[in-house]
């Protein structure tokens, strides 16, 4: 049993958990935008996949990861666009459309890759890391932390600076009135659909991202519902971390660790069924929604589309 | 943002309509009216709920746009497109609703709507409140959470907004309704000091006595229509209490050509004959919400009609509920009959005969998504006939239904519609008749006509005075006087809580309710 506390095994289920972390950072840091804005956002799953398969497409063909995210990112602003606009300007009903967009892109992402690569699954090269000198020269933390893919880094800064707007900008009260009680802002002279739809299409950027990272980083190549479920994990995050971006950190990097043992695991060569170690990051969700579940505190206005004047 | 500029000059309006209409699904909110807002004035709007007075601050602050007519701003005719437009054009609101976020301090909300991608300008807010408090008189808690603070504070945190923004007309949508007397004191003379400076104030209220302290003008609106108008001239050379009586006058007195006029028939109520509902000294607490009773004591004999007329949200709606037995009452005594009922429950009492039909007819009074026909029988759920060991007699629920349906001319398309569906006069067609069912002895009316139109009013009306020639007793409580009058062989009046009078409704009837529904005495 030694393997489990070698420092191989450590560093490599460290490094797996940030890998694993940064798609569910990205999605819920996305979702909690949509949510604080007052839009549940249930299409982000749709958006994860629409960016992961854009985001592959575009590094696949232009040999360039970074143009791979920024296409990964605005597949995920195309869908968006659509939620924003059926939710946020007809009203309808977030929780349909949203289904239903996630549903459409699954189908359609599998269905794009089946016609342009069959049945390969043709790899990317390793994504280059970023070596932080002297951090990453710490046994065990260093090599997982500090030698990452420079994308990483920014999605951390990101929750910095996605705290300091909640909190210090006109934005940030614009975004959260638009959430609790978004009549006042609209007499505020402030547009509450025009708030609503930069914090949607602000999602589908960050979940385009996300997938991108995805499939590029994290796997590699794209295969159909890749993502399985990261969207999903993003809006428990979302939900579960009362508007702080801090928190959303704290809960992916948590989710990581779940989803990097299996892999860890087999690194160190421990022999417990696959099967057993798969469920544990969806037991690591029903334990957090036990614990936490309680101190969810959702906008007031979550999910009602605004109509001015309407009572 | 505009400061009070000098194209306002004293005299020209800054704001008028100019026959405007607005109509929403079945009402007509507002009916072609004329209005002028000038500077220096305190222009009061007077209306009873549902006048259409929250109707028309929604369009002169951009909420909502005018179906009919125009509005005219500076002598230009502008329409206002958006609450930033109207912001722009130096119309500030304070809303009837509260339209601040709970979640935010006061002064994120005062700082909401600046410039998105700048920082909160703190300071500077801090010093301006400042300024605007030591004239106001109050003290605000800046960095109070929204929620924390009592509804009357919020309210002078929304007045407080209004004037942050230097508005040249400020609109106040019943503001003084959570301020304490001090504090409407003080607000009529910053209205006063305010319009000095050259602002125009549209002051909205319920109260008759504010309007005659505050106003410089009034203006009457009565169900969407403006019925009259005191301008300063003559606001000036009457006392207060003239002014009171020619706005009660306006209020209450008697519309021409009225389709609703309707002589009333004369019934016969046998003076000697033992009452069927008796109440006695009934008392109700007071909660957060709602005023409570005091010493509300009255008789109504078989086929009598006793009104219950009074301002809107003085009791009436407690009164209702204390009969019905959903809201405890704290001394007093009910007799049905001779029988007294006030300790039996809600459904004892509709056993006993006593039927309550509420003025929240779809949320209270019927289950929308619920069929026309199981709504029939909603209170008789799991009773024979309709249902036997638990299980619904589908049979026996249509056959009644088709039988109600028919003798009460309810308008729908099957007995499966589900009720949410109807209209309101269709609505109130059905607990008419799940009501006036089998037994009944007493009946309540709450509002039963409001918000119905013309031919539902008057088939609504008809049926109430039916049951009375029946033999029941009833209790019809409306804010509509008209209604009562042409309807009641005695009104009582109610007033915060207590009854202050019973009248018989006799020639001078209508100027007695009137003046009792003011606090003047009959
Ligand atoms: N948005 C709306 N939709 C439908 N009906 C409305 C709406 N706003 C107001 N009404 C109706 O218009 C009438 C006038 O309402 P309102 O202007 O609020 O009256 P007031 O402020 O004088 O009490 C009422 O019968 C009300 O039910
Ligand atoms: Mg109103």
């Amino acid at each position: 049993m030694t393997g489990l506390f070698s420092e191989v095994f450590l560093s490599a289920l460290l490094f797996g958990a940030v890998t694993a972390a940064i798609p569910l950072l990205l999605a819920g840091l996305g979702e909690q935008m949509s949510e604080k804005a007052g839009v549940l956002n249930i299409g982000i799953e749709g958006m994860m996949l629409a960016g992961a398969y854009l985001g592959f497409v575009g590094a696949f063909y232009s040999g360039s990861l970074w143009l791979g995210f920024l296409t990964g990112a605005a597949g995920g602003v195309a869908v968006a666009l659509v939620m924003a606009l059926l939710c946020v300007r007809i009203g309808l009903n977030q929780i349909v459309i949203g289904i239903a967009l996630t549903l459409g892109l699954e189908g359609l992402t599998a269905l794009l890759h089946h016609f342009q690569f069959s049945r390969s699954y043709p790899r990317l090269p390793a994504a280059e890391v970023t070596v932080i000198p002297l951090l990453s020269d710490i046994p065990v933390i260093g090599p997982a932390l500090f030698k990452q893919h420079l994308i990483v880094y920014l999605a951390v800064a990101l929750v910095f600076g996605m705290g300091y707007v909640y909190r210090r900008t006109q934005l940030g009260l614009n975004l959260q009135a638009a959430g609790d009680k978004p009549a006042a802002l609209d007499v505020a002279g402030i547009d509450v659909v025009r708030t609503r739809t930069v914090a949607v299409l602000t999602t589908g950027a960050l979940a385009g991202l996300g997938g991108a990272y995805l499939a590029n980083v994290g796997a590699g190549l794209f295969i159909p519902f890749i993502t399985n479920g990261a969207g999903f994990l993003g809006i428990v995050l979302a939900m579960l971390a009362r508007g702080r971006p801090i928190w959303v950190l704290f809960g992916a990097l948590l989710f990581g660790v779940c989803l990097s043992l299996t892999t860890a695991m087999q690194v160190a060569g421990i022999n417990i069924p696959t099967d057993i170690i798969q469920m544990l990051p969806f037991l690591a969700v029903m334990i957090m929604l036990v614990l936490f579940g309680r101190r969810a505190s959702l906008p007031a206005a979550l999910g009602i589309p605004y109509e001015r004047g309407a009572r | 943002m505009s400061s009070f500029s000098s194209s306002s000059a004293a005299g020209r309006d800054i704001v008028a309509l100019e026959g405007v209409t607005k109509r929403f699904p079945g009402i007509v909110a507002n009916d072609s009216i004329d209005l002028a807002i000038r500077p220096g004035e305190v222009h009061v709007l007077l209306g009873e709920n549902g006048a259409g007075k929250s109707t028309l601050i929604g369009m002169l602050s951009g909420l909502q746009q005018p179906d009919e007519g125009r509005i005219v701003v500076d002598g230009k005719p502008t329409p206002i497109t958006s609450p930033r437009h109207a912001l722009a054009l130096g119309i500030g609101t304070v809303f009837q609703h509260m339209m601040l976020v709970p979640t935010l301090t006061v002064a994120e909300n005062l700082l909401l709507g600046g410039p998105w991608w700048q920082r909160p300008r703190t300071e500077e807010l801090a010093a301006r409140v400042a300024e605007i408090t030591s004239t106001l008189g109050i003290t605000i808690k800046l960095h109070a959470k929204v929620s924390e603070l009592s509804l009357g504070e919020q309210q002078q945190v929304e007045i407080l907004r209004a004037m942050v923004r230097n508005s040249r007309l400020l609109i106040l949508d019943e503001s003084t309704s959570m301020l304490t007397p001090k504090g409407i004191d003080e607000l009529g003379a910053l209205m006063r000091r305010l319009v000095e400076q050259g602002l125009a104030i549209v002051f909205i209220t319920h109260k008759l006595k504010e309007a005659a302290a505050f106003g410089d003008r009034i203006s009457v609106l009565k169900l969407g229509r403006k019925v009259g108008e005191i301008p300063p001239e003559r606001f000036r050379a009457l006392g207060e209490q003239e002014i009171i009586s020619e706005i009660v006058e306006l209020m209450f007195g008697q519309q021409k050509d009225d389709p609703e006029a309707v002589e009333r028939p004369v019934r016969t109520v046998h003076a000697e004959a033992a009452p069927l509902l008796r109440v006695a000294d009934l008392a109700v607490a007071p909660t957060d919400n709602a005023p409570g009773l005091s010493s509300i004591s009255f008789d109504i004999r078989p086929g009598e009609i006793l009104g219950i007329a009074g301002i809107d949200g003085n009791g009436q709606k407690q009164l209702a509920e204390a009969l019905a037995g959903q809201r405890a009452t704290t001394s007093g005594s009910v007799r049905l009959d001779g029988a007294a009922i006030e300790t039996l429950s809600v459904g004892e009492r509709r056993q006993r005969g006593l039927r309550y039909l509420t003025d929240d007819r779809l949320g209270e009074g019927t289950v929308g998504t619920f069929p026309v026909s199981i709504n029939f029988f909603l209170k008789q759920v799991g009773a024979a006939p309709f249902w036997r060991n638990g299980v619904e007699q589908r049979a026996e629920i249509d056959k009644r239904s088709a039988q109600l349906v028919r003798e009460y001319d309810v308008r729908t398309p099957s007995l499966k519609t589900p009720v949410a569906r109807l209209s309101g006069g269709n609505i109130q067609k059905v607990l008419l008749a799940r009501e006036l069912a089998e037994g009944a002895k007493v009946v309540i009316f709450n509002k039963p006509t409001y918000g119905l139109d013309l031919a539902n009013t008057l088939a609504s009306r008809q049926r109430i005075r039916d049951t009375a020639a029946r033999g029941l007793a009833v209790l019809l409580i409306s804010t509509d006087l008209e209604e009562l009058l042409s309807m009641c062989d005695r009104i009582a009046v109610i007033a915060n809580g207590a009854l202050v009078g019973i009248v018989d409704n006799a020639d001078d009837a209508r100027t007695k309710v009137g003046r009792l529904m003011i606090g003047l005495a009959a």
